[in-house]
């Protein structure tokens, strides 16, 4: 199987790692993985803010980059989220905006429904598991806590299988973090209270470590953590999947 | 700042307060997940529930004369107000024909919407609200925090001093039973020197004519029984079809309010009393431009249980009054900008885009997409900061142009990390930067030579 990785402009600026990571994790499986060069951002930002003119020729630079391959996995739910449920409101009546929707996937989702594969490996830490919103209640990840639905979540699903892992309990399992794209800034004092309330609730479960599978949630979180010299770190779940099947 | 982060910048200022408030709402959206869960059939009643309401706005007028009908053959009298000037004049208007100078209010987030209080009080009326939340904040001069808990922005001490000041109780005292028992007494008097009644309306059945009233104090009850005269005021949108459309709502409402399985007094009024008249002032303000525009209509569905500002991480850590509209949290900032866009263009970025609201609608709003859709169209009217929009434009420029973003990449990598918090904006004022990696993603990628 062939994939194109799509790689959040923020993800290959700053954290190279969870690219790498996303890569290595894919390549385990047997995936072939390709990264089109050509691509940047997906246009989230602009969309975010209601520039949506501003996002568009973002968005067709997208259909562009990945028209000829036949899945495109992404380490982000929220990037994931823009291509699939926001483009065909940015390019109305485009025709290759459908095509380009069913076949990206959110990296969890694909190891998850595509793949079918329970990765297998040690990882023996105390971990919190952040469940980003978009992912979550825009991909459906896992089934929320605000649902009256059996319940169910991708990402846990495959951090569970790993040995030696403690996935710590929290006393809000999807509250958000307060990222929220343009808000972390426009709205930086909700932002950080929200921010240190969500990293409060880790540590009181007594996690080391904080994952999740969108890394601007985490590069927010990180932010506090770093300025008030916390110790515990953040992980992509690309990073801990790579590391524990290494 | 925009008004919205400056009225959250102060509340978040006090950090124990925001601590407590938090805590106070996010306890209200933990037991309406108990009451939830114990209703199997929850997600079906929820798509029921929007379903009927599109069915209901879709049909508006038809079943507004239907309702209007009904009522008037069952005795109830009806006006129609366009706006907010219009509603305030007809309930003057009923009231000084009556000659009545004392009036008791249940809680009508519609009449707060309209600023009726100021308008009546200003031509001579007393104004009681008697719901107890609405009483408190009725004695701080100050608007309700939140629809359905009115008074959630203040703890019990503080009431305990707003009431020895207000109902002369003992200074200090602050338990909440002794504190409501001095309210209920001081309320007494006022529902027995009454005039006339005005209730809010939380459903109205077309079919019937009737109108029914959710409590849980009991409050709308007394106030229309003593006196000869209720005045009920209601949105357009609060039509049901007929009683068995009722029901579901019924379900609904409470547990997503409050996490009971139904409210203390559900009262249906079909006609007035024997003696006593009843008057129905139905009231547009706005409401059908909303269900002209096909992307904003669903929000008529709007039930008022306030469940979406419970579940909204924005509201727990702003309060209610940081947004400056009596209906606050997020469907409060999608119904706002109908009134007056300019005015209220910080509210529909009040958010993280979490869409837990969505997901917590007993009538299922796509409140968060709503939210987007509006920062489109304040965009596209020019009503966001000039430098939002230079910053968009110019990043949509960048990264449109895979040459620039490669440049522009690396040189933030590279300068970022020289430079002093102070000048990281508002992300550097509490948040580090992420350590700048030396080389980017893609950079690596090619040095990997091709999967192993």
């Amino acid at each position: 199987m062939e994939v194109a990785l799509f790689v959040p402009c923020y993800v290959d600026q700053f954290y190279p790692r969870v690219g790498l990571a996303t890569a290595e994790v894919l390549e385990r499986f047997g995936v072939k993985v390709h990264f089109p060069e050509a691509q940047t951002c997906c246009g989230q930002p602009m969309t975010n803010s209601g520039f949506f003119d501003d996002a568009r020729p973002l968005a067709r630079k997208m259909l562009e980059v990945f028209a000829d391959f036949e899945h495109v996995v992404c380490p982000s739910g929220s990037c994931t989220s823009m291509v699939r449920n926001h483009f065909q409101t940015l390019l109305p009546g485009e025709p290759r905006v459908d095509s380009l929707r069913a076949r990206t996937f959110e990296l969890c989702e694909f190891l998850h429904d595509v793949l079918k594969v329970a990765p297998k490996g040690r990882f023996p830490h105390k971990v919190g598991l952040h469940n980003s919103c978009h992912g979550l209640r825009e991909l459906r990840l896992g089934s929320g806590s605000e649902r009256l639905v059996a319940p169910f979540n991708k990402v846990r699903a495959l951090l569970e299988n790993l040995e030696g892992i403690e996935l710590v309990q929290l006393s809000r399992d999807d509250d958000c973090c307060g990222f929220g794209g343009t808000f972390a800034v426009a709205e930086e004092a909700v932002s950080c209270a929200m921010g240190r309330d969500r990293i409060a609730d880790h540590q009181r479960a007594g996690a080391e470590i904080i994952t999740g599978a969108d890394v601007s949630c985490l590069m927010h979180m990180e932010g506090l953590l770093r300025r008030e010299k916390k110790p515990m770190r953040l992980m992509h779940v690309a990073e801990v999947l790579a590391e524990a099947t290494a | 700042m925009t008004e919205h982060a400056e009225n959250a910048a102060a509340f978040v200022a006090n950090g124990e307060r925001l601590q407590w408030h938090d805590k106070a709402v996010w306890f209200m959206r933990n037991k309406r997940d108990v009451a939830r869960a114990a209703v199997p059939e929850w997600e079906a009643l929820r798509a029921l529930a929007s379903q009927i309401k599109a069915h209901t706005i879709s049909r508006l007028a038809g079943y507004l004369e239907q309702f209007e009908k009904n009522a008037l053959a069952a005795g109830a009298q009806v006006h129609w107000a366009r706006d907010a000037e219009e509603h305030n004049q007809i309930v003057h208007g009923l009231l000084e024909k009556h000659e009545v100078t004392r009036l008791v209010k249940s809680k009508s987030m519609l009449t707060e919407e309209c600023h009726l209080n100021p308008y009546l009080e200003a031509r001579g009326i007393e104004v009681v609200d008697t719901d107890l939340g609405e009483r408190i904040v009725q004695f701080r001069k100050e608007p309700p925090s939140h629809i359905v808990m009115p008074a959630i922005h203040l703890k019990k001490e503080e009431i305990g001093v707003l009431f020895h000041e207000k109902l002369g109780t003992p200074e200090g005292l602050a338990d909440p039973k002794a504190l409501t028992e001095a309210a209920r007494q001081h309320l007494r008097e006022k529902f027995l020197a009454a005039q006339a009644g005005l209730t809010g309306v939380n459903f109205a059945i077309a079919s019937t004519g009737g109108i029914v009233v959710c409590t849980n104090e009991g409050n709308a009850d007394l106030g229309t029984s003593l006196s000869p005269l209720h005045i009920a005021c209601m949105g357009v949108e609060k039509l049901v079809p007929g009683p068995q459309e009722l029901a579901v709502f019924l379900r609904l409402l409470a547990r997503s309010a409050t996490g009971q399985p139904i409210t203390t007094y559900t009262s249906h009024f079909h006609g007035p009393r024997p003696g006593t008249e009843l008057h129905i002032v139905i009231v547009d303000h706005g409401r059908s431009k909303m269900l002209a525009r096909e992307e904003y209509r669903s929000s008529l569905k709007c039930i008022r249980c306030g469940a979406c500002m419970n579940t909204c991480p924005v509201y727990r850590h702003s309060g209610g009054h940081s947004y400056g509209v009596t209906v606050p949290g997020p469907i409060g900032s999608v119904l706002a900008p109908h009134i007056d866009p300019k005015k209220h263009a910080s509210l529909p970025f009040a958010s993280s885009l979490c869409g837990s609201c969505t997901d917590v609608c007993p009538v299922k709003i796509d409140l968060h997409h709503q939210l987007l859709a509006w920062r489109g169209e304040l965009a596209a009217k020019g009503l966001v900061p000039l430098g939002k929009r230079v910053v968009s434009r110019v990043g949509g420029w960048v990264l449109a142009r895979t040459w620039a973003y490669r440049f522009f990449g690396k040189l933030t990598r590279l300068f970022a990390p020289l430079l002093p918090s102070a000048l990281l904006g508002p992300w550097g004022r509490q948040r580090d930067l992420p350590k700048m990696p030396r080389e980017s993603f893609r950079a690596q990628w090619r040095k990997r030579a091709g999967p192993r």
